[in-house]
């Protein structure tokens, strides 16, 4: 049934345009047809109440995410490999780790706002608080999971430390890396949304749908959540291929 | 030109404040060009034997001595082949072939044609792009063997390598083994619990005891190769060997 993924969607499309005739009342179930031309026109200003086009909105979306996003990889995978590697470092950071873990992101946002008040680092520090915690404990799960096989045959055919850094924990632990990467630009991407509802941010499509609800455009809630969930997706979806093109020889390992 | 053990030992730390001796006393020259397998029964401590000699434990007591100077680590003259999962499958099989020479500073080109020639000599030039997925057992081991001649070490340690694989191609490894053997003029220490494997190719067979893994007893090879393993000297030698093994298993039949 390779069609049947689509049957639901489209029912609930159905539905929910049977729902929007039967309630007839634009701020509880607005009318696709509302939604629809927001979609159609995501360069365009005139649906958004003045806040910039759907794409403007995104884009800073997209680049707040991918800022927290790098410097939460940029820590977490370096962390990670040491922790890997050296029992004495993991003992040092894992109970702190196991401590800050269970903290949501959102949870962080008072004390984020105290130490760096109203604006970019807030909401880079939240989505990095997000996205740190996936990478971390993939790269050691990683690092861990390099057959110790793999490290003896080099140690054997004479390759230095650096060199088994380089040559096979790495390249051995990438896979496991990779999935941490893309689980924690997942929840980055959703810690944006709810960033964006800070005090004084006035861009962004968590704003944007916050803002669309001060005026009662539950249309323009719609078109900004389905944005919202397409990029999502794509993103998601890139992250899968690669995985799939330079690690397709996970579980193959023979 | 021999490598020489000299009242090599090893103990563990066990349970409680017990030491479990793993090796006792070893006392083994095997000489340049000899091909001598290790025998005995699991837990004797024979792939112990071959993982100190690679560099890769340490012993309690004794030394190592390849052509009179003392070993003490891993040593760029002997390649240890492992029982299994041992090729990185991130790499193609030539770069697999050419990790040790990359190790060393080796150009690719370079590195690459090197790889070649020794891809041919096990026979699967035209795997030299596949990665070891989707290579059978017997050609991964195969693989194995080249990457380790690649660095032209003197003695090629093997931990049961052959293990792992069906009897028929077992045998057509054992018969390639031996081929290489001959043109290569390599000094092979060889681990194996197979009575048949091992005097099927050895100049020597050296029966090791259990817990704790002393020698038994070294049984010299006379018969010329190609050895026809159902002759009836070859099973006469058998016996004997089997009897040993047998007896150093269970002494209490003795």
């Amino acid at each position: 049934m390779r069609y049947l993924r689509f049957l639901l969607p489209i029912l609930l499309v159905v539905g929910w345009e049977i729902a929007s005739w039967i309630i007839n009342n634009p701020f509880i179930v607005p009318s696709l047809t509302t939604v629809i031309p927001i979609l159609m026109h995501p360069l365009s200003t005139e649906y958004t109440l003045g806040t910039g086009s759907m794409v403007e909105n995104a884009s800073i979306s997209i680049q707040r995410v991918g800022l927290g996003f790098l410097v939460a990889a940029a820590v977490a995978i370096p962390l990670g490999i040491l922790m890997g590697r050296s029992t004495l470092l993991n003992d040092f950071f894992d109970s702190t780790i196991e401590l800050l873990r269970p903290i949501p992101p959102l949870a962080w946002v008072p004390l984020a706002l105290a130490w760096f008040k109203i604006g970019l680092t807030s909401i880079v520090f939240i989505i990095f608080i997000g996205a740190f915690f996936p990478i971390l404990l993939n790269t050691i799960d990683g690092v861990r999971s390099v057959k110790k096989t793999w490290l003896e045959v080099a140690t054997t055919l004479g390759a230095k430390e650096r060199q088994i850094m380089a040559k096979v924990v790495l390249p051995g632990a990438a896979p496991t890396i990779w999935t941490g990467l893309r689980v924690g630009f997942g929840i980055a991407w959703m810690c944006v949304v709810a960033a964006e509802w800070l005090p004084g941010i006035s861009k962004g499509l968590g704003y944007l749908i916050l803002y669309a609800y001060n005026f009662g455009q539950t249309n323009l809630i719609i078109a900004g959540m389905v944005v919202i969930g397409v990029i999502g997706l794509l993103i998601d979806f890139v992250f899968k291929r690669v995985e799939r093109r330079w690690f397709s020889w996970r579980g193959l390992e023979r | 030109m021999s490598l020489v053990l000299k009242n090599l030992s090893k103990s563990f730390a066990g349970e409680g404040k017990a030491q479990v001796e793993a090796l006792s006393h070893i006392d083994l020259e095997v000489r340049d060009g000899e091909f001598v397998s290790v025998l005995g029964p699991s837990g004797c401590g024979k792939t112990t034997l071959l993982r100190i000699i690679a560099g890769l434990d340490h012993a309690t007591g004794g030394t190592i001595q390849l052509d009179g100077r003392l070993i003490d680590g891993p040593c760029p003259r002997m390649a240890m082949i492992f029982q299994e999962y041992s090729l990185y499958p991130w790499r193609t099989v030539i770069d697999n072939i050419a990790f040790g020479l990359e190790m060393k500073g080796m150009e690719k080109q370079e590195r690459r044609e090197k790889a070649l020639e020794f891809l041919e000599l096990v026979g699967l030039v035209d795997f030299a792009g596949n990665y070891p997925y989707e290579l059978s057992g017997g050609m991964r081991q195969r693989v194995a063997v080249a990457r380790a001649l690649a660095i032209d070490p003197q003695i090629l340690l093997m931990d049961e390598p052959f293990g792992a694989l069906d009897a028929q191609t077992r045998n057509m490894l054992q018969r390639e083994l031996l081929e290489i053997w001959e043109k290569t003029r390599k000094t092979v220490l060889f681990v194996t619990h197979s009575v048949d494997e091992a005097v099927f190719l050895s100049d020597r067979v050296v029966v090791l005891t259990s817990r704790p893994g002393a020698i038994r007893e070294v049984v010299p090879i006379d018969l010329p190769r190609p050895r026809e393993r159902t002759g009836a000297e070859f099973a006469s030698i058998r016996r004997y060997v089997l009897d040993h093994v047998e007896h150093s298993a269970n002494p209490s039949k003795v």
